[in-house]
């Protein structure tokens, strides 16, 4: 198959990409190893939309970060994403850390992020946040700080990318990249493609993709070194402790612990960081989980951990030495571009790369615009939706009067919904990203069998293909003696 | 909006029981709302014997005690919603409803007894180190998938905390042809019944780890399955040993960790619960902190036996269709019961005096194993019950008779050793 430009890796930078080219009249592909989108850092995040503060001017990440901010927070209500701009705090205490919160606070204002102020004063920090150590007394105020749904925005996106004609071919893993005469060959674990342009957004493992296409000629390869952070989840008892993103004083080693709302009114805690090897190590430690448990304690008092209902770890993909963004055009590849160490504020910045990979085709490619181009928006969760809509859609289908998560209020039909959508869910997880269900306080220890046949039933599939994330994933192992 | 005499909300063994209760004592518009598509909760997956010894005299399984009790309700006029959940329950006991068969519904109950039951606690709640992937269930959810979809959920087993549900899946597991390579248990005791730690583990030569803990799970290469389980000893504080790590292959790790009642809709409706059982707060009616809002069986506290959660449930059932025929009782005073350190918790928590106070019993268990030892009332006088073997595992009963009640302005219970001389 041949298309103008294959995007290797779909998450939410790949996503992004893939949005924006799909309002042109190109012919564009996804490709992923992982059966759903959003599956690897895209999902496992602080899911916080930055202001813009804290990287240094001119770089790609203030630019994007800012310009990001404004276009994400517009783009988020359109596209049904759950993202509330509920603004962000950096605390600290006086005597020690005015330097540089101070200092924050004037990239802030190069970078021209709206919306900053200091507060000076036990007093009135602590009006603004009960659960602040008592002796916080100097903060950075940003209001135009958001906290989003990273996975609810990267699958709009996609399905926005989906039904103005993009292709996704999930569950593929690229094993050969060829350069030809006009582009290249990509090989993948189940196909064979042409396209003129790459844009390698593989994350993780942005580093192998482009050593596949180098072959031999090694001088641009970069490395991604895996930088691991693990958080606690808390249950929407714990969801009012903060009512801002409450960041401690950055460091070389990133933004520090953070205590947050969730758009979905949990708790959220973390991360650390921690350099690994293996790219693929999203598990959690003793060490790791008491360390961001302990360092909370800095900035935030209360937090009852007793309410955790749920442990993970993300992985950001960093270069070393490469304090941006890698966006950049091979000088040995011509037409392959890497989106590459996308670390924070990436998802701040995603929807920015958009238009930077447009520039990149601009001059080399007739560039239409398409006459209908259409957002694609997430559909509200029935539990959000009004008194008279609820009424109206389950007079259409009583599937909707059906629960079946039971701690969130996931209806049937959301979940039959979910499985339907441009790019469906084919996993228990992927029914958990787009609809909640299974995400509440039981960990789907009540509706995860139930969701299992419902997938098994819609998508006719054999108990063993039933998955709980990864192909592979299996549930159930074998059929029980009086089993049918 | 419908108003119904009594609102029963949960279908399971509490529910059945506190809705066929209140019918026998006269109240004729009863309605049960159950979120599963058939009665009897979690009953239904229990297809072990055990149940029924007490209440029936006679051992049945899980489904057949569901079953009688299922019968008896058919018997009446009681309605049954099913499909069905409430999603909010105000003070003034209106609740909203969502149904399968009959939409959003608006209904409004003269009494209504919560019986909801409980969760399971899930590895969240107690942040277990190690990959997340599949092969990690809580014992309730693979009983679940293997006794109701009929697949087994692992082949190499390990089961963590020894609640009664780990061990009867330890059997279970076993019978179906996996093998159960250990149960790991954090504290120095089990937190099961002991006939389950005789007939779920020791008649299959299931090792039980006491004072051990898992520390680690890893996966398989392709990050899809449980393959490997580290176990390690725990010191006093529940530390784990460095040096004392034990590697398991294995598939599977199932949770039995303990079991949460479930008050999120008691809390909609403004219902004070009490921070150690979890459950709502109640007098001796079972009336919770609101008027006319009863609780019964597992959402009010966790029970070992559905024999007493049949019990309670009748209580509660016969109290609300009280309430229901002559309004609020006239209280003369209120007794908060105290207790000893020894004691977690004790239910119910106060006791209202009014002029028909008889006996009352009350339910309580230890913090921990405790041999050779008495429970004290202390009421105007002092009386003392002595026991052998007082553990967590097992729920304690005691009688608090009339004449302690009415004659003293405070209650208390506590659990001594009894000093050697």
């Amino acid at each position: 198959m041949k298309y103008d430009v294959i995007i290797i890796g779909a998450g939410i930078t790949g996503n992004s990409i893939a949005f924006e080219l799909s309002k042109y009249k190109l012919k564009v592909a996804v490709i992923d190893k992982e059966n759903d989108v959003a599956n690897a850092t895209t999902k496992a995040n602080s899911g916080i939309i930055h202001g813009g503060y804290d990287p240094i001017k001119n770089t790609y990440m203030a630019r994007c970060n800012v310009i990001g901010n404004r276009k994400t927070r517009e783009l988020a209500k359109k596209l049904n994403v759950h993202i509330k701009n509920i603004g962000s705090l950096v605390v600290g205490r006086k005597d020690k850390d005015k330097e540089k919160i101070d200092e924050l606070y004037e990239r802030g204002i190069t970078n021209g992020v709206p919306g900053l102020s200091i507060i000076d004063g036990k007093e009135q920090i602590h009006l603004l946040e009960k659960n602040l150590q008592d002796d916080i007394d100097y903060a950075l105020l940003c209001t135009s700080a958001c906290i989003i749904s990273p996975w609810e925005y990267a699958l709009a996106l996609a399905y926005t990318a989906k039904v103005n004609g993009t292709d996704f071919f999930l569950d593929e893993e690229v094993t050969d990249i060829d350069k030809t005469e006009s582009g290249f060959r990509i090989k993948t674990s189940k196909n064979e493609y042409q396209s003129d342009f790459i844009f390698n957004c593989a994350g993780l493992y942005a580093d192998k993709i482009f050593d596949l296409a180098l072959k031999d000629a090694k001088e641009e390869s970069f490395k991604i070194t895996p930088v691991k952070g693990e958080y606690y989840l808390l249950d929407k008892d714990q969801g009012d402790i903060v009512s801002h993103v409450i960041f401690q004083i950055p460091s070389e080693k990133g933004k520090g612990v953070l205590v947050s709302p969730t758009v979905h009114g949990n708790l959220i805690i973390g991360p650390d960081a921690l350099e690994i090897e293996d790219k693929d190590d999203v598990s959690n430690t003793y060490s790791g989980l008491s360390f961001v448990k302990e360092s909370s304690k800095q900035s935030v008092k209360n937090i009852n951990f007793a309410s955790n209902i749920r442990n993970f770890t993300g992985i950001r993909a960093t270069i070393k030495g490469c304090d941006d963004f890698y966006i950049k055009e091979s000088k040995t590849l011509p037409r392959f571009i890497n989106f590459a160490g996308i670390k924070s504020p990436g998802l701040s910045s995603a929807i920015e790369f958009g238009t930077i990979a447009v520039s990149f085709i601009r001059g080399r490619k007739r560039l239409d615009k398409k006459k209908h181009f259409t957002l694609y928006p997430l559909p509200t969760f029935f539990k959000d939706l009004k008194e008279s809509e609820k009424i109206k859609l389950l007079k259409k289908d009583p599937d909707y009067g059906e629960v079946i998560c039971r701690c969130e209020t996931v209806t049937l039909g959301e979940i039959k919904k979910a499985i339907d959508a441009p790019i469906g869910a084919r996993s228990i997880d992927g029914i958990k990203r787009r609809t909640n269900a299974g995400m509440g306080r039981c960990q789907g220890g009540f509706c995860s069998h139930k969701v299992f046949s419902i997938l098994k039933k819609k998508l006719n599939l054999p108990f063993d293909e039933v998955y709980q994330d990864k192909t592979g994933s299996q549930i159930v192992l074998f059929k029980t003696k009086g089993g049918k | 909006m419908k108003e119904h005499s009594l609102i029963v909300v949960g279908g399971g063994p509490a529910g059945l029981a506190a809705a066929f209760s209140a019918y026998q004592e006269g109240v004729k518009d009863i309605l049960i709302i159950e979120r599963d598509d058939k009665l009897g909760g979690i009953l239904n997956q229990c297809i072990h014997n055990g149940f029924g010894l007490h209440r029936f005299k006679e051992e049945l399984t899980g489904p057949e005690y569901a079953y009688r009790y299922e019968q008896l309700v058919k018997n009446t006029d009681i309605k049954v919603l099913l499909n069905s959940m409430v999603i909010n329950i105000s003070e003034n006991r209106e609740m909203t409803v969502l149904s399968r068969d009959e939409g959003l519904l608006s209904l409004k109950g003269k009494a209504i007894v919560l019986a909801m039951g409980c969760r399971e606690r899930t590895r969240g709640a107690i942040s277990i180190p190690g990959d997340r992937v599949a092969g990690i269930f809580t014992a309730g959810t693979a009983q679940r998938y293997m006794n109701i979809s009929g697949y087994s959920v692992g082949k190499n087993v390990v089961i963590l905390g020894s609640g009664d549900i780990g061990l009867i899946m330890a059997r279970r597991m076993t019978l179906e042809g996996s093998k159960v390579l250990a149960v790991v248990e954090l504290c120095p005791y089990s937190n099961g019944l002991n006939r389950n730690i005789v007939q779920c583990l020791n008649d299959f030569d299931i090792p039980l780890y006491l004072k051990h803990t898992i520390t680690d799970i890893k996966a398989d290469e392709r990050h899809c399955r449980v393959k490997e389980v580290t176990i390690a000893k725990v010191d006093d504080n529940n530390q784990p040993i460095k040096g004392s790590e034990i590697h398991i292959a294995c598939d599977t790790v199932l949770l039995s960790v303990g079991l949460i009642p479930e008050n999120e809709l008691s809390k909609k409706a403004g219902v004070d619960l009490d921070k150690k059982t979890k459950g709502p707060i109640v007098d001796d009616t079972l009336q919770t902190s609101i008027e006319g809002i009863f609780a019964c069986g597992n959402v009010l506290q966790v029970h070992d036996l559905v024999d007493n959660v049949s019990q309670e449930a009748q209580k509660a059932g016969k109290n609300a269709a009280r309430y229901i025929k002559e309004g609020k009782r006239k209280i003369d005073r209120t007794v908060k019961l105290e207790f000893n350190d020894n004691i977690s918790y004790i239910c119910p928590q106060i006791i209202n005096v009014t002029d028909s106070t008889d006996d009352i019993d009350v339910f309580f268990r230890v913090k921990k194993p405790i041999e050779n030892c008495f429970i004290e009332i202390k009421s105007s006088t002092a009386r003392r019950i002595k026991k052998i073997k007082l553990i967590p595992s097992e729920m304690e009963k005691i009688t608090i008779k009339k004449d302690e009640i009415i004659t003293s302005p405070s209650l208390s219970i506590s659990v001594e050793a009894i000093q050697d001389d």
